[in-house]
């Protein structure tokens, strides 16, 4: 490692994308017509990570830094939070971009090290299939969500948000 | 290299908490009593450590993310990678003890022992 950078010295101009040309086709595993999709991949990844860090921060600082910070999390709380719809289009967009872009990087990951085309291909399926799960299951609870639940004598339960007074009487 | 290491390491185990952290939400669904009781398992002294960590490797990977993005798409992003490097270590301490400094405050104000 010398004092300055080695990058710096080179022209902006002139050099070719990591790895173009210098390796024989022979030994690449995807042919050239998975080209376009690895773009779009790469570009996602970018997009995505920036816009993560927006909605993670400020869904760690809303949870966990104001209020009664981690006491605060009950049911009332995320009662609460539901009940404001662009609370559930944030944690919904946050659902679908940290999986998606966690997903396209573990199958970064596998491809990088799951040498054998079988063993790269079940855990490929298995991450695909967790994934669909996931996103799936984190709609659903999102949008079907019921903060106002009454207990079997028709009375409002302990656990509810406060504005379901409001709401049920 | 070492930065690479760490954002794919801190990418994983995100991804991995991420699915947990879906399935254990999920529990809203079930009953306020389910997920009452297995949300308060993260407010354990031990779950308490075990937050500042996974806030650190968020922090690292979304500070770090960004570098990779700005050598990716600035102009003079190769030129500096190294001086921001440095700045995202120093932007993560930071954060890192305003947010432990917090949190475990607000933990100690409404612990009720063990
Ligand atoms: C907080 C905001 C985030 C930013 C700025 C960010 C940024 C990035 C970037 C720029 C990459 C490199 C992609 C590439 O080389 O093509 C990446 C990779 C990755 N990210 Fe994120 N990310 C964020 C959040 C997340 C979250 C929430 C997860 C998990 C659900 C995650 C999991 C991963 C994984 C597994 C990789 C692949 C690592 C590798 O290939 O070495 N990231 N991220």
């Amino acid at each position: 490692m010398t004092a300055t950078n080695s990058e710096a010295v080179l022209p902006a101009q002139g050099i070719e994308a990591p790895r173009s040309g210098r390796i024989d086709p022979k030994y690449l595993r995807s042919s050239a017509s998975s080209g376009s999709f690895e773009m779009v991949a790469w570009v996602f990844m970018r997009v995505s990570g920036a816009a993560l860090v927006v909605l993670i921060f400020v869904h760690l600082f809303s949870n966990l830094m104001v209020g009664e910070g981690i006491h605060q999390i009950d049911f009332a709380f995320v009662a609460g939070k539901w009940a404001n719809p662009v609370w559930q289009f944030w944690d919904l967009t946050m659902l679908w971009l940290a999986m998606l872009h966690g997903t396209n990087g573990m199958r970064t990951i596998i491809n990088d090290y799951a040498e054998k085309d079988s063993t790269r291909l079940w855990l490929k399926s298995i991450l695909y299939l967790a994934c669909a799960v996931i996103i799936i299951l984190g709609t659903l609870v999102i949008f079907t969500f019921e903060p106002c639940l009454l207990d079997d004598a028709g009375n409002l339960m302990d656990y509810s948000p406060s504005f379901c007074e409001s709401v049920v009487n | 290299m070492w930065s690479w290491v760490g954002h794919r390491i801190t990418g994983v185990g995100i991804f991995f908490f991420l699915l947990v952290h879906v399935l254990d939400t999920s529990l809203v669904r079930v009953s306020p009593e389910a997920y009452d009781a297995v949300i308060g398992a993260y407010k354990h002294p031990i779950m308490i450590m075990g937050e500042i960590g996974l806030v650190g490797a968020i922090v690292f990977h979304a500070f770090n993310g960004l570098r990779i993005i700005l050598v990716d798409f600035w102009k003079q992003g190769t030129r500096y990678h190294r001086q921001m490097l440095w700045a995202v270590m120093v932007l993560w301490f930071v954060t890192m003890v305003a947010f432990s400094i917090r949190h475990l405050m607000i933990f100690f104000e409404g612990w009720e022992g063990f």
